[in-house]
This record gives C-alpha cells, structure tokens and sequence, in this order.
C-alpha cells in the first residue's frame, strides 16, 4: 500500500497537479476570505473563519473530482493496471494507496489556511477572541468531507475509463451527497421519511462537526459513506477487468 | 513442475476464450505460445499471471495454485502484458524502483542496476520513459518483469512491432534468461519461435491443437507433400508434366516456371529429368521447398 502511496504522491507532484489544486484552493479561499467584498472577514468583523469553512465545501467538489479523476481511469484505459494486478499486492492495497495519496494532497492543500486561523486570532478584539472549538471542530469536517470526495471520486474513476466522464461524474456525486439529500428532504416528500432523507446528506454531519462537537454519529457517518464508496470501487474495479 | 494446466477454461461473455486446455511445462525451457489472434494465448497467460480469473479447470505454476495463492505465486513470476503498458510519466529508475517497492525487494539499487545492466538500459536509465524509443520501452517492460529474479517469466509478444535489429537482441537476451528460468512466451511470428523456443504449444480458438517439439511438429506435418519449384529453359506443356506418377497438383508461375507439389514419400527428381529430355529442353533451376514452420501453423490453424 505504501509503495502505490507513494507512486501517487510522486506522480502529483512531477504532473503539477498537486501544486495546481493548492494554489488555485488557497487562491479561491484567500479571495472570498480577505478581498471579496461580500462577507469578507474584515468588512463584516467577526473573528471567524465562517466563510473558508462555508466555502471549502465547495470548492473541494471541483478540486477533488479533479484529483482522483485520472487515479483509476488512466491505469485502465493504458492498460498498467495490469501490470499492477499482477504483482504481490491486493486489490484493497491499490484502492487504500490511491485513497490515501488523495486524502494527503487535501490535507496539504489545508495546512496553509491555518495561517488564516492564527490571522484571526491576533486581529480578534480582545486578541485570541476565537471560537478555537468550533474552528477544531470545522477542520476535522471539512478534512472528513475531503476524504468522502476522494472516495466517491475513486469510485467515479473506476467505471469508466474516460478522464472528463469519471470528473463531471464525481463532481455530480459530490454536489449530491453534498447538498442534495438536504435539498430532497427540504421538499417534504418523503413525509416522516425526511429526516432519515437529511441524514443521508453530507451537509448536515458537516454542520454538526464544525459548531464544535465532534458526535460519534457524524464520525460514524463519514466512516460509513467512505466505506461504502471503497468497497463499490473495489467491487467495480475486477468488472471492469 | 514450473506451470501446470488443467482443463482451463474461461467463457468471456458466453464466449468460449479457452476451451479445457491442459498442458505443463517442466525446468528451464523455453516453450513457445504459437496461435492467430484471439486464439487464447493472452487469456491463458492472463490467468497464469494472475490478473483474470478462470471460468473452471486449474493452473498451477510452482506446485501452487493460482487463484488461491495469487500473492506467493506473484512473488515468484515476472510477467511481460501484451503492448506492454507503462507510466509514461515516470523515470525509467524511478519506475523500476516503484516495482521493486511493491516486491517489498531490500536492496532496491542493487535490482535496479542489475535488470538495467541485463536489458542493456544502462544508456537511457536517465530517461523519462515517454522519451524511449519502442525497443527500449519493451526493455523496461522485461525489466520490470525481471526486477524480483523470477523462477517463470511470463512474456506475451515480447518483440511484437520492434525492428529486426531490435528483435535480434530482445531474442537473445530472452535466450540467455532461458538457460536458469522457466520461460512461457507467445507470438505469431513462425521464425521467432523457432528460433528460441525448444517446444512449442499451437493453439486455435480456444483449443491446443499441437503441443511438441518444433523437430517433431514439423516431420510430423512435412510428411504429406513436398514443393518443388522448377524452372526449365524453354517453356513446357503444364498439363503433361501434371501426369508424372507422384505429383498432386502444379501451379505455373510462367510458361517455363512451375510449382509442383508432389507426394512426401516419392522422389520426383528422376521423372522431371525425363519429362524435360522429352520435352526437348533442359531444367535450369531446381529448388525442394522446406516446409516452415508458418507453413505448418497455417495448415493446422486454416482446418481446424
């Protein structure tokens, strides 16, 4: 599994993609958090990081999508899938390498903006006037959300073998998981079944974690939706062989 | 036994790829893997190495089996895939060390420099691999084959679309690892075969319909007929020289020039001399056709 992480992170590095995905996230996030005008942080001063954590959600469907679009498709559409499937390593070791080499770029793509937390927290009024709990609490979301996409993009990028269908897919998938159960449950069909339609949403686990309590039913959530989506691109991956 | 097969089969979407196909391969041998396309070297070679799974029947290769003990059995085989797919991004080094990573190899350098020094690499190891030419993308690919000093080595077309020099050295590179390993290739070129391989397997739609020497294979089927091409000086009745005792049939070339194709066991020499005496004129050009290889495979393949 090391290896296959390593390959990845090497191949991130040496196809600039890495460095393309941090720069354009800080770029984005560093513009709606101090330039913007609307809702930047010092036209409405309060010492919060509500924008990054409200945005990043966002901008992670795009960047995410983008990084794990290639993981799988590439490998089967040149064939070095092959060469892979046929030395000593498992399957689960292939996905796990690719699954956590994306999850390590989403991690580097973050540790800047803390920077931006300790910002904060020295132009707070009295200084240090930071909600350091919910700020904790939003990192770990948003960092559980990160390796959600990756495993729902992985899962895109493994059936099929076209690069621009397995990131418009993953992308999709993202959105919904993100907002969509939330936007359905807001419809009212499903009548006492909505909450249980909510649930199933992304956004309302992130919500929950980024106010400052880390429940073990969102952690169990997360869990569950990566498991899922690991063990669908592991049952994909010897179909599409 | 190296490779041990039995009764393989594999049904791709109700199609039969591999029909029970048995066959076992000892030592160090070199055994070649002679059939058209879409007869079911790659799939066989496939299951082999571990990447598809068998519809029923079993392979062995090392005394074990290969869709039980799929890691230990990698561990031990190097295996070439058809168009030899590579991470064209990579470094050739940093390719090889990426397999040896995987193959958990201790002393990486060490099995870098000494695939890279027996593929003859050493001039374009810098190189990104996108940047090499065929011949040399096909080195890596053995190399990586090679990097865990296999006990089988599984090569599927490994001179396929290389230039003759090109295939001159791949050849003798695959003969001189034939001398300590066990060594399964396959091809459609007759004179690549012949020109490693101690034995040979044909195979045809799914089936092996030959499995031997390539001495016995080819007394075995050279029996039947002999080709003679013969030239005389001036030009002859066709239609007579078909009515020599012994001969099947004739193909004329020109008025002077002709294919005979004659009964195996009945020398046709004395008659020819005779017929052109009659004819009144002299054989200037006369030439006993060596059955090939190909010509065999082409036989065996057009009537099963």
């Amino acid at each position: 599994m090391l290896s296959i992480f390593k390959k990845e992170i090497r191949s991130f590095l040496s196809s600039l993609i890495a460095y393309v995905v941090i720069v354009v996230f800080l770029l984005i996030i560093g513009l709606f958090t101090w330039v913007f005008a609307d809702g930047n942080v010092l036209i409405l001063g309060h010492a919060n990081l509500d924008i990054l954590f409200f945005m990043a959600p966002w901008v992670f469907t795009f960047l995410i999508s983008a990084i794990t679009m290639r993981s799988f498709s590439e490998e089967l559409k040149q064939g070095t899938f092959e060469i892979l499937s046929t030395k000593p390593i498992t399957d689960i070791q292939i996905i796990l390498g690719k699954f956590f080499a994306s999850v390590a770029l989403v991690i580097f793509a973050l540790l800047p903006t803390v920077v931006y937390v300790y910002s904060i927290y020295k132009l707070g009024q009295p200084q240090g006037n930071l909600d350091m709990g919910a700020t904790m609490g939003s990192y770990i979301g948003l960092l559980l959300l990160g390796a959600s996409y990756v495993s729902i993009g992985l899962f895109a990028s493994v059936i099929t073998p076209n690069q621009i269908v397995a990131f418009i897919l993953g992308l999709f998938l993202c959105f919904f998981f993100y907002v969509g159960f939330q936007q359905l449950s807001n419809l009212s069909l499903f009548g006492s079944y909505d909450s249980f339609v909510q649930n199933l949403g992304i956004q309302l686990h992130y919500d929950s974690i980024s106010r400052g309590v880390v429940d073990s039913r969102d952690l169990a959530y997360f869990v569950s939706l990566i498991f899922t989506f690991i063990s669908l691109t592991f049952l994909t991956l010897r179909r599409r062989i | 036994m190296s490779i041990e097969v039995q009764n393989l089969t594999k049904i791709y979407d109700g199609q039969k790829a591999l029909d029970e196909v048995s066959f076992s391969i000892g030592g160090a041998e070199i055994v070649g893997f002679l059939g058209p396309n879409g007869a079911g070297k790659s799939t066989t070679m496939k299951i082999l190495s571990g990447h598809i799974v068998e519809t029923s029947g079993t392979a062995n290769i090392l005394g074990m089996d290969v869709s039980k003990e799929a890691i230990e059995i990698k561990k031990r085989i190097g295996y070439l895939p058809e168009l030899n797919p590579l991470y064209g991004d990579m470094y050739v080094k940093e390719y090889l060390s990426f397999i040896a990573d995987i193959h958990k190899i201790k002393d990486t350098q060490k099995a870098i420099n000494r695939v890279i020094k027996s593929t003859g690499l050493e001039r374009e190891s810098r190189k990104k691999i996108s940047q090499l030419s065929k011949g040399y993308k096909q080195r890596v690919g053995l190399a990586q084959a090679l990097i865990n000093d296999p006990d089988v080595l599984i090569l599927d077309e490994p001179t396929s679309g290389l230039d003759p020099n090109q295939m001159k050295e791949i050849r003798s590179l695959i003969l001189s690892l034939g001398k300590n390993k066990t060594i399964l290739l396959s091809s459609h070129i007759m004179q690549e075969v012949e020109a490693m391989c101690s034995r040979v397997i044909i195979l045809n739609k799914g089936k092996i319909i030959a499995d031997d020497t390539i001495e016995a294979i080819k007394k075995n089927w050279d029996m039947n007929t002999i080709q003679i091409h013969v030239k005389f000086r001036d030009s002859v009745n066709g239609a007579e020289l078909s009515l020599i005792d012994g001969v099947e049939s004739i193909k004329s070339v020109d008025e002077k020039t002709f294919v005979i194709v004659s009964k195996g066991n009945v020398d046709i020499a004395e008659e020819l001399f005779n017929f052109a005496i009659a004819s009144n004129t002299i054989i200037v050009e006369q030439k006993e056709q060596e059955k090939s290889l190909e010509s065999i495979f082409q036989k065996l393949t057009n009537h099963a």
